[in-house]
């Protein structure tokens, strides 16, 4: 191995620690919003509360389409390894679709809620209610745009290692918004309705 | 078009006002002017503005903190003299007026006066003291540097166009909400602090990598200098308390900008959650303030020592330490909020703890001045000057961790002067260290030491002048940010402290003397060894100023203080049998185009100009994919090349002995 692709080893590794540190920074984002969330519970000044205003079913999609679609980024990643640049496009693509899907369904709750007259405006709860699951949804959505500007560089530029590199970091993001989304099924939706 | 925008937001509604304006109009365009007159553009666009260097963007920070500096400074000097002649009238300067300027003065100092500082020094010092040509991401750190800046322009943008906050430099609602608060200052407020918030987070993230990943072979962590490791320290505590503030600032606009009611009276809202937010920032922050001037401390008294320093161990642990606990302690900045005695009694137990490790330092420092032969550079005064002063503040702060002598003392100046005395000495007084004891390595000649001996005589005269004053008035119960007052026997207090601030004032000015001596002699005063002060560490090994890779061939580190021990083994100054082409990272100008379209989204969130902050924030995200999206962002330097740097580099240090 050459100095100088050692050092590009280096630095992909130091790219990746770098965005884990960004990652738990961005766990503090969400966890203060948590906390904030479960404070603020009460706080529906007279306004309609989560049991009235969550469906279980919506939630449950919402779910299980970020769930599967972590597995196929899992299998594009599997793809990345094996060096097989039309699978990994293919995967890549079903996870931007279920992503979109969930980002559909998400847009639909909000917009029926605020149809409702229940929006971030209302009161204190639901202020809450839309900035911590909102904030989740716009991390979603720049990771189906980072999805797109990724697709495009593996169809350009092929598996190669500043790509391959990327693929990687882009995969961090889009597990760890599945664990953020675990959080909000496990106290926003289900405490909410239950 | 234009939002909120109208031609009322100019400042000609008040004299004061209009001038505060005209210096900055005049001082940005007397600038614009002297660079033309230099036909300095083009230098200046490809030297500095462009630069990824770490080195180049330390000195930029720092260029970004002395101007911050004197802004905020004016500030201090304008409530002073108000509140020295406000006795029973209303002084000089309307309330409206009065409370810009302390809101102002605090956000200016905290964030664009010491955070840059603080990170402008790590940036020109850590790389060369960990053995590494860079930090670990150049581009991100040009990124961070820019959004610094148009967080500061904004801030001197509302003294021209509209105003400045008038809720504090902590911003409490509901008083910063929409309903109390309608105009733009609390908006500029909010947005500075988030554009500037997101650079110092990715800050923090850059320093962590490159100190854990980059080190020169041999530097375990227990042989980092001291400064690396209270860098190391400070970046952990930005990257993860700085999305606290990010959350505090963006609920608080949501509120505003939304009509959420996060913090507001009415409709569920609920305030305090900001006060507890603001310091899980808050107080973290204090500590990424001082710790690295711990370190620049812990520097320059071993240094000017010729020791050793004592109890280095001891050092890094209480570093840790703090770094942990200091996340522990938030609330004792309102104790009087009413949390029930348990919660309260909690929080003064760990203040009064996190007092210990602080304490610890304190005696690492005198132990390694004792029986050293030591000599007096302004960087020792200031440190010697800091002991002194900061032993006292320290003090008046365990004595408010007390939860019932702080509500006798909560919102009076007694508080202003304790955080003050902790600031001032320990924050401030260690970056000027640090700027006295690396401007040589920074800029290849002396800096001046007479005149820095002068700055440091009214600074610390100054300072005792103008804060002891503040501790007794504290006492007799003058509440902190008065206007005017009705109470004769304050006066008297609050002229010594306005003379405080005129002889810190004479400090300033022997600061700007120091600068111009030295650059006007620097012919005379050139720094050929880049050893001037027979230093230990590896920064004063390479040249001055160091040449863009640094270190020609990565040192091999032996010892703590590594470069001492290869100078006592006669190995430091050896030349390798041959040079290695070396891989440096290409100039862009996407940093700074980053951070003026920041500026910009800014500027347009705060006067509501949606066309224009959707155009800026797509100029933005597609700044970032283009640059993202790019293979080769490096350029090879080839032997030959440094081997001609290196020539010229040892036949400087040869002309000398």
């Amino acid at each position: 191995m050459s100095a100088h692709e050692r050092e590009e080893i280096e630095t992909h590794e130091q790219r990746a620690l770098g965005f884990w540190l960004y990652l738990m920074g961005d766990a503090v984002i969400f966890a203060l919003l948590f906390a904030t969330y479960a404070i603020m519970i009460p706080g529906t000044a007279g306004g309609p509360t989560g049991k009235e205003l969550f469906e279980l079913d919506n939630a449950a999609i919402e779910t299980v389409l970020l769930l599967v679609s972590s597995m196929t980024f899992g299998f594009a990643s599997l793809q990345v390894k094996a060096g097989n640049r039309g699978a990994v496009l293919a995967w890549l693509a079903i996870t931007f679709l279920l992503g979109a899907g969930f980002v559909f369904l998400e847009v639909r709750e909000f917009a029926g809620m605020i149809a409702k007259g229940a929006g971030p405006d209302r009161s204190g709860f639901l202020s809450a209610f839309f900035t911590l699951v909102g904030t989740h949804g716009v991390h979603v959505t720049m990771g189906l745009i980072w999805i797109v500007v990724l697709g495009a560089q593996v169809a350009l530029k092929g598996l190669s290692m500043p790509v391959a590199s990327r693929l990687h970091r882009l995969g961090l993001f889009w597990h760890f918004l599945d664990i953020a989304w675990v959080g909000i099924f496990s106290i926003v939706y289900l405490p909410g309705l239950l | 078009m234009f939002g909120k925008l109208t031609i009322e937001a100019l400042p000609f509604y008040s004299p004061i006002a209009a001038g505060g304006a005209l210096v900055t109009v005049g001082g940005a365009l007397l600038v614009a002017i002297v660079l033309t007159w230099l036909k300095a553009w083009k230098y200046l666009w490809t030297d500095w503005l462009t630069s990824v260097d770490h080195k180049r963007i330390g000195i930029m920070y720092v260029v970004l903190a002395l101007i911050m500096l004197l802004r905020g400074f004016v500030d201090a000097l304008m409530m002073r003299a108000q509140q020295a002649m406000a006795l029973n009238s209303g002084g000089y300067l309307p309330p409206e007026h009065f409370d810009q300027i302390f809101s102002s003065h605090g956000t200016i100092m905290i964030f664009f006066m010491a955070m840059p500082f603080m990170t402008g020094l790590m940036n020109v010092i850590v790389p060369l003291q960990i053995g590494t040509r860079d930090v670990a991401f150049p581009w991100l750190n040009a990124v961070s540097l820019w959004l610094s800046a148009a967080g500061a322009a904004l801030v001197m943008v509302s003294l021209v166009i509209g105003k400045f906050s008038t809720a504090g430099w902590t911003g409490y609602p509901p008083y910063s909400g929409i309903e109390y608060n309608p105009g733009v200052g609390v908006d500029y407020w909010i947005w500075a602090i988030l554009i500037s918030g997101v650079g110092s987070t990715m800050s923090g993230i850059n320093f962590i990598v490159t100190i854990l990943k980059r080190r020169a072979p041999g530097m375990t962590l227990m042989r980092m200098t001291p400064f690396v490791w209270t860098a190391l320290v400070a970046s952990v505590l930005m990257a993860f308390a700085f999305p606290a503030i990010t959350v505090a600032c963006g609920l608080l606009a949501l509120d505003r900008l939304a009509g959420m009611h996060f913090f507001t009276n009415a409709h569920g809202g609920n305030m305090m959650n900001y006060v507890n937010l603001f310091w899980i920032w808050g107080h973290p922050e204090v500590y990424i303030l001082i710790l690295p001037a711990f370190g620049i401390f812990s520097e320059v008294v071993s240094t000017f020592s010729r020791k050793r320093l004592f109890g280095y161990e001891s050092l890094v642990y209480a570093t840790a330490a703090i770094g942990i606990l200091s996340f522990t302690v938030w609330l004792h900045h309102f104790f009087t909020m009413g949390s029930s005695a348990n919660v309260n009694a909690f929080f003064g137990v760990m203040t009064m703890i996190i007092a210990v490790p602080t304490g610890v330092k304190v005696f690492n420092w005198l132990l390694t001045m004792y029986r050293g032969r030591i000599e007096f550079h302004p960087s020792m005064m200031w440190s010697i000057g800091f002991i002194v002063t900061f032993v006292i503040g320290g003090m008046t702060g365990v004595l408010l961790a007390i939860p019932p002598a702080d509500f006798l003392m909560h919102n009076t100046t007694f508080l202003v002067a304790h955080f003050h005395n902790m600031i001032i000495p320990g924050v401030l007084f260690g970056y000027l260290a640090g700027y006295m004891y690396w401007f040589p390595k920074a800029f290849g000649f002396a800096f001046h030491r007479g005149w820095g001996l002068g700055a440091f005589w009214c600074w610390i005269i100054g300072f005792y002048l103008a804060f002891m004053p503040l501790y007794l008035l504290g006492l007799k119960g003058m509440p902190r940010r008065m206007e005017t007052y009705n109470d004769p026997t304050w006066q008297p207090y609050l002229l010594v402290a306005a003379s405080g601030a005129a002889v810190v004032l004479c400090g300033i000015g022997c600061m700007v003397m120091q600068l111009y001596v030295s650059i006007r002699d620097r012919a005379k005063t050139r720094d050929l060894t880049g050893d001037p002060f027979n230093g230990r560490t590896l920064e004063w090994s390479t040249s001055s100023p160091p040449p863009p890779y640094n270190f020609a061939v990565i040192p091999t580190v032996g010892d703590r203080e590594a470069f001492l021990e290869m100078k006592e083994k006669g190995i430091a100054y050896r030349r390798p049998a041959a040079y290695e082409p070396i891989r440096i990272p290409s100039n862009t100008p996407i940093g700074v185009i980053l951070g003026a379209f920041g500026f910009v989204l800014g500027f347009a969130m705060v006067w509501h100009i949606w066309w224009l902050v959707l155009a800026s924030g797509v100029v933005m995200f597609a700044a970032v994919i283009v640059r993202s999206s790019n293979d080769d962002q490096e350029f090879t330097m080839s032997a030959a090349e440094v081997k001609a740097i290196e020539d010229q580099r040892f036949r400087l240090l040869g002309s000398r002995s």
